[in-house]
């Protein structure tokens, strides 16, 4: 059995973050041994969606803001398979919004890498949710009139096990940062940042590498205080790395046939069964 | 023999479990039991009505005439004393009323005496099955099963001291029980559970929210994981990825919740992905009339989903129905990897009626999973065939072949493309799947006279009410035959076709305004009803008004 994937040829810009990001997917996936039938790559709609089309894994490409419902299905039908979902900021904190704060609610064993990139890509140039207040694109001619959404102090907040941040120019941290994400039991989430060479002239690859530093050894990745407060730290200094990491029962475990049956999939189907539960109408 | 009790007051009264109490009894004393709620959307107050019918003979509907009125309040006696049948007995506690045309009883001093106020519609119980002159074991026995165990003892009591108030009036006798009594939606969700269902997900929607909580129910027992999701969105998504997985899936709302569905329909279309919905109709636009009943969701059905993708729509036609096309269903999808909506009603979905035990044995499953040998290479799960339909298989069970499927159009891998040629292959492919199922398709239930002069054609839940119609219009002796279809898109045309070419005139019945079965017999079939009869006020038709209604236009 073979754990390498094959990689295709994308339809992204020269330079784009997300090259960067599949390879780390690509390492990160190959050293933790997964083969490529036993992994799910399920995403939205946008240029980091684009994702399975790329990389040799199973692939549910489905609609903008949906990638999450599908990931779910998927892994609580087959908890054996590794499931990730990936998405872009618009897709996962604008259209999925809904979809975001229940999923981190229920604590499905999934990894959820969100290309971050502050803008709409595939859809040229207009504000996403994480586009900072004032800043002129296609659309917003006079600036956005909205705050940004913080997406990993709202994931803390809604409860998230698992929140992490790292930069598609640093692909050895972004490959450690992946791997702890898919290993971690319950919902991950793992905000990456990216520029976008072609749309976002302000978070550009300099802006980010001026800005992000890694949180420091003695960080303590169990405190969610300090967690919150590094969720909030988004000026000249941003910091990446695991803010927060805490062992939480997973949302599959408490369904007793689930966690201690065998994958929903490979149960034998019969119709009688289900003959029983007439005796309650007779 | 043939009964009706009508049992009205307002929410909180109790009226509910008192229904339930007497539906339960009266079938252990071996009658086909029918049972019909028209309720306010409110928790407390407003006026609510229960109808109970019963007889010796299968029932499916309500009356108009009713023979016996428990009224829990005044507004009860007002607007329903006209309904009495002859030797009809309105009975009514003492504190309500003071006509003494009525049947005045102590019903909430007895029920004080037995120990709970509360208890009163027991009280009331007993005088009933007095009245009706059966024994009063049965219920007994039904009032110890049911209620919790804290208040078993005060409603014996309550039942007894009302039993012994009264003197039969009805003479009835035990008949045997062999049967079930159930409603559309528990119909539905057992048809799921027995095809093999392993996941339903949905959002409270009433009247649909019952096939959740019975799924909710059996979970456990028989490891169908189903939830309570955040949106209509996330439901079918999600039975989308449980699909995918290889799961049996399912999902379920009325016309609001499945609207919201209509992007991800369109997605099953695209990704020939197998998945069941069922719309429990109810009246809109909109909000319209939450806890009422319609049909006007057929031509939604039909067309929702942007684009052009094969589906399937089946309206459901009794429980029965409900039980083995639900199960059906799932075989359907999996077989052309496509969407199925089955189309239920308020009517259908909470009308609780006694009838034979579901024969499970008539239940296949079909997976039409692929299990053969693949070709080496990359797996294609859009491979152009010649039927249109791809060999499907799932992720993780076969080493080294991967799975993409992509709401984008897609060349056979599953790979994005915006090539002319490959675009126009796969919406053939897509086609040609529809142009199959038309093989697939059952022809309506043909009830009565064939090749009748007077053909009436209805659909779904309708059922109930024509086949009792035809059955009093042929004692009568008019020629008439009714089509009750089923299978409605792609919508069969063979027996209307034979039948329209003899029939003097074609009388189309439906619970909506835009008589949208008529436009599909224009559309698919060349050929128009005659008549319409049309109903849309949120209630279902009674066997009377449909009767009636008929007479002036049957030849």
């Amino acid at each position: 059995m073979t754990c390498e994937y094959n990689l295709y040829d994308p339809s992204w810009c020269p330079g784009c973050g997300n090259y960067m990001i599949r390879t780390a997917l690509k390492q990160a996936l190959e050293e933790l041994e997964i083969p490529p039938h036993m992994a799910v790559i399920v995403t939205g709609i946008g240029q980091a969606a684009k994702m399975p089309h790329y990389i040799g894994a199973n692939g549910f490409n489905g609609l903008h803001g949906r990638a999450l419902p599908p990931a779910i299905g998927i892994k609580l039908s087959n908890k054996d398979l590794t499931v990730i979902a990936e998405s872009g900021d618009g897709d996962t904190y604008g259209e999925g919004g809904n979809h975001f704060i229940h999923t981190i609610r229920r604590n499905v064993n999934i990894a959820h890498f969100v290309h971050d990139n502050q803008i709409y890509g595939l859809t040229k140039g207009q504000g996403s949710p994480t586009t900072a207040m004032g800043q002129v694109t296609t659309l917003q001619y006079d600036g956005v009139k909205v705050e940004p959404v913080k997406p990993l102090a709202l994931s803390l907040t809604m409860g998230a096990g698992f929140v992490a941040r790292g930069f598609s120019g640093d692909i050895p941290q972004l490959v450690e940062l992946m791997k702890e994400a898919i290993l971690y039991k319950g919902y991950a989430h793992l905000d990456i940042f990216q520029p976008c060479v072609v749309w976002n002239k302000v978070n550009t690859f300099q802006w980010y590498k001026d800005r992000v530093y890694k949180l420091s050894e003695d960080y303590d990745q169990t405190d969610f205080n300090a967690a919150y407060e590094k969720a909030l730290e988004f000026g000249d200094k941003i910091p990446t790395g695991i803010l927060y990491k805490v062992e939480k029962e997973t949302y599959e475990d408490r369904f007793q046939f689930i966690k201690d049956g065998p994958p929903l999939v490979d149960a034998e189907l019969n119709p009688f069964d289900a003959e029983k539960l007439m005796k309650d109408f007779y | 023999m043939n009964y009706s009790i009508l049992i009205g007051g307002a929410a909180g009264q109790g009226m509910d479990t008192l229904a339930q109490l007497l539906t339960k009894t009266l079938k252990r004393y071996g009658y086909f039991v029918f049972k019909h709620s028209d309720y306010m959307s409110r928790v407390r107050g407003g006026h609510n009505f229960i109808q109970i019918r019963f007889s010796d003979k299968q029932v499916r509907t309500y009356e108009d005439k009713v023979d016996i009125i428990y009224a829990l309040n005044k507004e009860t006696i007002d607007l329903h004393s006209e309904r009495l049948k002859e030797g009809g007995i309105v009975l009514v506690d003492k504190a309500v009323s003071d006509d003494e045309n009525l049947l005045l009883l102590d019903l909430e001093e007895t029920a004080k005496e037995a120990g709970n106020k509360r208890a009163m519609t027991s009280v009331g119980m007993g005088a009933i099955i007095k009245l009706l002159g059966l024994e009063p074991d049965v219920a007994l026995n039904v009032i110890g099963s049911t209620l919790r165990d804290s208040i078993v003892d005060v409603n014996k009591e309550a039942f007894s001291k009302g039993y012994e108030m009264v003197g039969s009036r009805f003479g009835l006798k035990q008949e045997k029980d062999e049967k079930i009594l159930i409603d559309g939606n528990t119909a539905v969700a057992m048809g799921a559970a027995a095809a093999g269902c392993r996941y339903y997900c949905g959002y409270p929607m009433t009247p649909s929210t019952t096939v959740l909580s019975n799924m909710e129910k059996w979970s456990q027992e028989l490891g169908i994981f189903t939830e309570q999701v955040e949106d209509e969105i996330a439901a079918l998504n999600m039975a989308l990825g449980a699909s995918y997985a290889g799961v049996r899936a399912m999902t379920g709302s009325s016309g609001g919740g499945i609207a919201l569905m209509s992007e991800a329909l369109s997605l099953a279309g695209i990704i020939e992905t197998p998945v069941v919905i069922i719309n429990v109709q109810r009246p809109g636009p909109a909000t319209g009339l939450p806890t009422r009943t319609e049909q006007a969701d057929l031509r939604f059905a039909i067309h929702s989903g942007h684009g052009e993708f094969p589906k399937m729509v089946i309206s459901l036609r009794s429980p029965e129905d409900a039980f083995y096309q639900t199960a059906r269903a799932f075989n359907i999808a999996e077989k052309y990897q496509i969407p199925v909506i089955l189309l239920s009603d308020q009517y259908l979905a909470d009308g609780e009626l006694t009838i034979e035990p579901f024969d499970f044995s008539k239940i296949e499953i079909e997976r039409n999973l692929y299990e053969d040998e693949l070709p080496a290479g990359r797996y294609k799960r859009y491979e152009l065939t010649d039927t249109g339909i791809s060999p499907r298989i799932i992720p993780g069970k076969v080493e080294d072949k991967l799975i993409l499927v992509d709401s984008d159009e897609h060349d056979e891998y599953g790979n994005i493309t915006e090539s002319a040629q490959m675009r126009t292959s796969m919406v053939d492919k897509r086609s040609k799947k529809g142009e199959l199922l038309e093989g697939e398709v059952e022809e309506p239930w043909l009830i009565g006279d064939e090749n009748p002069d007077n053909l009436l054609v209805c659909w779904g839940s309708l059922f109930g009410q024509v086949n009792e119609v035809v059955e009093i219009l042929q004692e009568e002796g008019h020629s008439v035959g009714a089509l009750v279809y089923g299978d409605i898109y792609p919508f069969p045309t063979r027996l209307l076709k034979e039948n329209a070419a003899t029939a003097k005139s074609i009388i189309d019945i439906e619970n909506n305004s835009a008589a949208q079965l008529d436009g599909l017999m224009r559309e698919f079939a060349l050929i128009k009803s005659d008549h319409k009869i049309l109903k849309y006020d949120g209630r279902a038709f009674s066997v009377d008004e449909l009767y009636n209604r008929l007479k002036e236009v049957v030849e």
